[in-house]
């Protein structure tokens, strides 16, 4: 596998291909999701990719009734919230994503804590193929 | 080299005004600001001079987006008659002009400068709900936005966090809005001047006119849980938790602390001044925590020499209400974890011991948000000189009160310590 740079689109590339990526110092072993190219704990460049597992937990999370205008292209609005929320993963790591498979017009059911699994959500706006990264409960 | 940490010379404010804030239609930008800087030349107690202005420092976040129009600094410098004189506009979301009071204040420290204006401007409401939705998601962090973020969805995680560690709930929340709706009305400017049983009889007159049901509401709370009343934005946040649409100027003058006197013989003077810079919910360690709020306080702590108890009263960032209870926190004003009992108990009342968003906060006084950081000095600055009316904090020796102003979801935050000698 060719080495790809440690950035965003490095990190885009891979959701599209089904996996959760992050970047570690070779130097110190601090690890990030999404990946760093340059280590902020102790200044170093020389980083490697690491794959996650795609296991953690919830550790917060909201559910969004007033939606911004590319949530609402998806068929979110006031009567049909989503969930988004932070996940810990097993790895340490924290990671933004979207929160499937819960019932986000009862957010009083959604544990903090909850064990999660990954979802790679593929999606076409207009011509782009994107995929977000969701995870959903175990 | 161990740095100081102080400034070279001492600045002080000699005056200052603001805008009323709220929605309008008929008002630019501009109408905004001459309303707040008319003031500001009228409340200098021995006049200035105009003339005697050397620069400019605006903030403003993004009438580029809300009006498309940007470059500020010298449009606003023009209309006050200052051009060619230096006009630099600063940004930084939400507290874009804390940032400008801090440039003026380097300015004069540094000694390039003897009297320097700073203000801030936003002008927001010819947007949509949804239009300015998007427009301060322009200040989130991108990895947050892209999985369906709102800056309400940020602090509603952030307020589910606080929750699970803490043990607070929606009703502490609560807290915060009916004390800032108290201290509402009693300030002329403030975009919503209505308690919340004010709100509560409104609209049971109007159902009474319409010939609907006249709602029941026990009380405040009863009110606040109804979610035909208070109907969620991002859970747990609602609509009450969250400050409105606005538009609003606010300006002061800064002068070298030598000089003050020449002004008013009651100038409030600068003692601490700090700022600090956060990360995404993701990357950071403590999701009930904003650390950038607390570079920011240990900055002002030690460049005045002061501690959180010395801190007599202070407007506190409440973009959305868990935002007050955990500022109040990471301030030192109250331990972790026990902001929002102080709130339940009614210290950051008027008359609390420790009374905090006297103007009424960002939830109810407005949140023009470039204006936003000036507007809560302006409070600070009003409360010290005992001018503040109805509104005053009944402290017969009140000296030392405190402004902290928040950008984005915690990227740029600010804690500013001003006293009166």
């Amino acid at each position: 596998m060719k080495e790809r740079e440690f950035s965003d689109s490095s990190y885009e590339e891979f959701l599209k291909e089904e996996k959760l990526m992050g970047s570690r110092c070779k130097r110190c072993g601090a690890l990030y999701v999404p990946p760093r190219a340059l280590c902020i704990k102790c200044f170093n460049t020389e980083m490697e990719w690491k794959e996650m597992k795609g296991k953690g937990k919830l550790i917060a999370f909201t559910c969004i009734s007033v939606a911004p205008p590319f949530m609402i292209e998806q068929g979110y609005n006031r009567n049909n919230p989503y969930c988004s929320g932070v996940i810990e993963l097993e790895e340490g790591a924290k990671v933004d994503a979207r929160i499937e498979g819960v019932d986000a017009k009862n957010p009083e059911n959604i544990k903090i804590g909850m064990d999660m699994k990954v979802k790679f959500v593929h999606s076409s706006v207009g011509e782009h193929e994107k995929t977000y990264l969701a995870f959903e409960p175990v | 080299m161990k740095r100081k940490g102080k400034l070279a010379r001492g600045v002080a404010i000699v005056g200052a005004g603001m805008s009323r804030f709220g929605m309008f239609k008929d008002k630019n930008s501009k109408d905004l600001f001459l309303e707040a800087f008319r003031e500001m030349i009228e409340s200098v107690d021995k006049g200035m001079d105009v003339n005697d202005i050397e620069a400019l420092y605006l903030g403003n976040f993004s009438n580029d987006y809300f009006v498309h129009q940007a470059h500020w600094g010298p449009i606003i410098s023009d209309l006050i008659g200052l051009a060619p004189r230096p006009a630099t506009r600063t940004e930084g979301a939400c507290a874009a002009s804390a940032l400008a009071f801090r440039e003026g204040v380097f300015a004069i420290a540094s000694g390039m400068y003897d009297v320097v204006l700073v203000g801030g401007l936003e002008e927001m409401s010819k947007k949509t709900t949804e239009e300015v939705a998007e427009g301060l998601a322009l200040a989130t962090i991108p990895y947050e936005g892209k999985v369906g973020f709102t800056f309400p969805g940020v602090f509603g995680a952030i307020a589910t966090a606080y929750f699970e560690r803490y043990g607070a709930n929606r009703e502490h929340l609560m807290d915060v809005t009916i004390k800032s709706h108290n201290n509402a009305p009693l300030n002329p400017k403030a975009q919503f001047p209505y308690t919340i049983k004010d709100i509560m009889n409104m609209k049971k007159e109007r159902a009474k006119k319409k010939g609907l049901d006249i709602p029941r509401w026990e009380d405040e709370k009863d009110f606040l849980r109804d979610p035909k009343a208070n109907p969620p934005v991002a859970w747990p946040m609602h609509l009450y938790d969250c400050c409105p649409i606005s538009d609003g100027a606010a300006c002061m003058v800064l002068v070298a602390e030598d000089i003050a006197k020449n002004f008013t013989d009651d100038p409030i003077y600068v003692v601490g001044i700090g700022q600090g810079s956060g990360r995404g919910l993701h990357a950071c360690d403590d999701l009930t925590s904003f650390e950038a709020t607390k570079n920011a306080a240990k900055e002002a702590y030690s460049m005045s020499g002061l501690s959180p108890k010395d801190i007599q009263f202070s407007e506190v960032h409440d973009c959305f209400s868990i935002a007050e209870i955990i500022h109040m926190e990471d301030l030192g004003f109250f331990p972790p974890g026990q902001g929002y009992k102080a709130v339940e108990e009614g210290l950051t009342r008027l008359d609390g011991s420790m009374p905090i968003n006297t103007s009424g906060g960002l939830k109810c006084k407005g949140h023009p948000v470039g204006a936003t950081g000036i507007a809560q000095l302006y409070e600070v600055w009003v409360q010290l000189r005992g001018k503040a009316g109805k509104r005053q904090i009944p402290n017969p020796d009140l000296r030392v009160g405190a402004a902290h102003n928040l950008g984005g979801t915690g990227g740029t935050c600010t804690f500013i310590i001003l006293e009166r000698r």
